[in-house]
């Protein structure tokens, strides 16, 4: 078995509505190996956004450690955290997420100008992301300009800018069309084949889950299954997807 | 390491051009109420600071204010021009004029009247004021009933074109030239001479003396002796810093255009405020994912005020401009105020300095600062998770 990426150890994550005490995650705890696939599925309010928001250090648990390498993101404070994301981390959003006023090239150069790299440096990076998916020819474009399968690839290449370890995707096919979400999932799958990216996934979308090589699925807060693809290689498969999406 | 591009906030103001528009034309108007308040105070202060000499001393009775409220009596005059300090010409007279001084009230060409100042002078008169020159006609004749007018005076009052009469009561003067003193006092003057003056109002004195000093140990001396003289109870005062006591005139101008100028400003940041917190709000789920990037809450911060004070830098510029086209197209010619100390009125131009220009712009960009500070801070704090799924 690989190393483990990420550790989380008996993570519980509450909110304070009023006087309400609210509990999202409920004692979990969960290793991610590196250069895995993860998909986390479960019906809303099961806590599988948290969870994705606290393995990248944009949200901080109420009790309980996380892990990501070396870092314990837990522990961290904000600027810390600030600093640490954008070396490790590469954010993938349903609504892409793109700065409307800045063209692709210029969404993707943005995690770049967190780095000591030079200008040429910058431009090498961010054409070499956007030829990895396929938008060599769109550099110049504003998101408007896009379709959304489009806006979605410059999101990735965005992601994959500064090389991290770690990708995370909050619906990344959520908005999209299918043959679109096809595109993403394929692109998705090569990062993680081709490039070795450790990739946790949320969606709802049996689809796209059964892309994964690995299946958490959470249920009010608690761990309820995980399934492995069999074989080094393989995908959990749509069949199986399904089911444990309808929670059989 | 560097932060979020200014070109991010610059695009963003280009993007809601309506908003942008409208908070630029109100500090616009701001800049340029301010602009012009401003200028009419400079051009006020320029009108005393400029005049006088470091070398005249003006000889007044002791503890006048001004020349209005001054007399020296007929017999003082040889006893002044004899102190010691004041320079002689060629043929060894001493450069000294007495001056007698009265307000006339006349009309105006656009309706009304106002007080002007007329000025007897005697022989060296015009040589204690260098930079004063006749522009028209020639000089008046001691005894004839002769003036000059300034030709900003001209311009602003009635019957003072040369060859007209000036009346006022029974009395007429016949204008026989115009001149110009380069922005000085004498500018809202008229002139004639002293004698010829004292006959007609029947004054048995003066109301000043002016004496040029060879240097300044001269000056110092002049006045020292005018002061350590009892019997002649007269102050002698350097006639630069007698203008400048009456440049406390300008000062309530100033002050107005500084309180109108803040007024206004509170308004118009209030209006950038506005405009920013609408771009915070709009702009949630983007400052989110700026954060989620791995941007400090600093450099958000530093982004949105850095974009208001773009919006109000455009605002400034506009303002100078709008400014600089009223005050050249509008407020181009000479007017006049009241003078609080001889009521007579004071003839100036508007004076739009670049030094006046730059405050308008650092005025705004102050208002660009304070009003950007806050919407900033709510960016800067801007849950991320919440915020990265907003829709719109």
């Amino acid at each position: 078995m690989a190393e483990p990426l990420i550790k989380i150890e008996n993570v519980v994550k509450q909110y304070t509505r009023d006087t309400q005490v609210l509990t999202v995650l409920d004692g979990l705890s969960l290793t991610v190996e590196k250069g895995d696939f993860v998909a986390l599925m479960g019906p809303s309010g099961s806590g599988k956004t948290t969870l994705l928001n606290l393995i990248a250090g944009i949200d901080r648990p109420t009790r309980g450690r996380i892990l990501v390498g070396d870092a314990e993101v837990s522990a961290m404070g904000e600027g810390a955290l600030a600093k640490w994301r954008s070396e490790h981390v590469g954010f993938i959003f349903q609504l892409y997420n793109l700065v409307p006023v800045l063209t692709a090239f210029e969404n993707v150069e943005l995690p770049l100008l967190l780095t000591r790299l030079s200008k040429k440096d910058r431009r090498r990076q961010v054409e070499t992301a956007l030829g990895v998916v396929g938008l060599s020819d769109r550099m110049d474009h504003y998101p408007r300009q896009l379709s959304g399968g489009q806006e979605q690839r410059v999101a990735i290449a965005r992601a994959i800018a500064t090389d991290p370890a770690l990708l995370v995707a909050d619906e990344p096919t959520g908005d999209l069309d299918a043959k679109s979400g096809e595109e993403i999932l394929v692109l998705l799958e090569r990062l993680h084949a081709e490039f070795g990216k450790t990739i946790v996934m949320v969606t709802h979308d049996p689809k796209a889950a059964a892309r994964a090589h690995r299946l958490v699925h959470l249920d009010k807060g608690v761990l309820k299954e995980d399934v492995r693809a069999k074989g080094e290689k393989g995908e959990i498969g749509v069949a199986a997807a399904a089911a444990i999406a309808a929670g059989k | 390491m560097l932060s979020i591009p200014l070109k991010y906030n610059v695009r963003n103001l280009f993007v809601r051009k309506v908003t942008t528009s409208l908070t630029v034309l109100g500090i616009a108007l701001v800049v340029a109420v301010f602009l012009c308040v401003m200028a009419l105070g400079e051009g006020l202060a320029t009108v005393f600071t400029a005049s006088g000499s470091e070398k005249n001393v003006l000889v007044l009775r002791q503890n006048s204010q001004s020349e209005l409220q001054s007399g020296i009596g007929r017999d003082q005059a040889p006893l002044v021009k004899a102190l010691p300090g004041i320079e002689k010409d060629a043929d060894g007279k001493p450069i000294v004029s007495a001056e007698l001084v009265v307000v006339l009230n006349l009309d105006k060409r656009d309706g009304g009247s106002s007080n002007v100042t007329l000025r007897g002078v005697e022989e060296k008169g015009m040589a204690l004021r260098p930079g004063m020159r006749l522009t028209e006609g020639r000089a008046f004749v001691p005894g004839t009933s002769e003036v000059i007018v300034a030709e900003s005076v001209a311009r602003r009052f009635e019957g003072a074109e040369v060859g007209d009469e000036i009346r006022f009561g029974a009395y007429r003067w016949k204008v026989v030239g115009h001149f110009d003193a380069g922005g000085t006092a004498p500018d809202s003057e008229i002139w004639t001479d002293t004698e010829g003056m004292a006959n007609t109002f029947q004054r048995g004195g003066y109301s000043s003396i002016l004496a040029r000093t060879t240097d300044r140990a001269a000056r110092d001396q002049l006045v020292a002796a005018l002061a350590g003289d009892a019997r002649l109870a007269l102050d002698g005062k350097v006639e630069r810093a007698y203008y400048d006591e009456q440049t406390a005139t300008a000062a309530p101008i100033r002050f107005l255009g500084f309180f109108v100028g803040v007024v206004m400003a509170i308004g118009a940041c209030f209006g950038a405020m506005n405009t920013m917190y609408a771009a915070v709000s709009a702009r949630t789920r983007e400052i989110a994912t700026l954060r989620a990037l791995g941007f400090s809450r600093f450099s958000i911060l530093v982004s949105f005020v850095l974009e208001s004070i773009a919006l109000a830098l455009l605002g400034g510029v506009a303002g100078c401009a709008l400014a600089f086209l009223l005050v050249k197209l509008a407020l181009s010619g000479v007017t006049g105020t009241t003078n609080f100390a001889t009521f007579a009125e004071v003839v100036f131009a508007f004076r739009l300095t670049p030094q006046l220009l730059a405050t308008g712009i650092v005025f705004s960009l102050v208002m660009g600062f304070f009003g950007g500070l806050f919407p900033a801070g709510r960016a800067a704090f801007t849950k991320i998770t919440a915020a990265l799924r907003q829709v719109g």
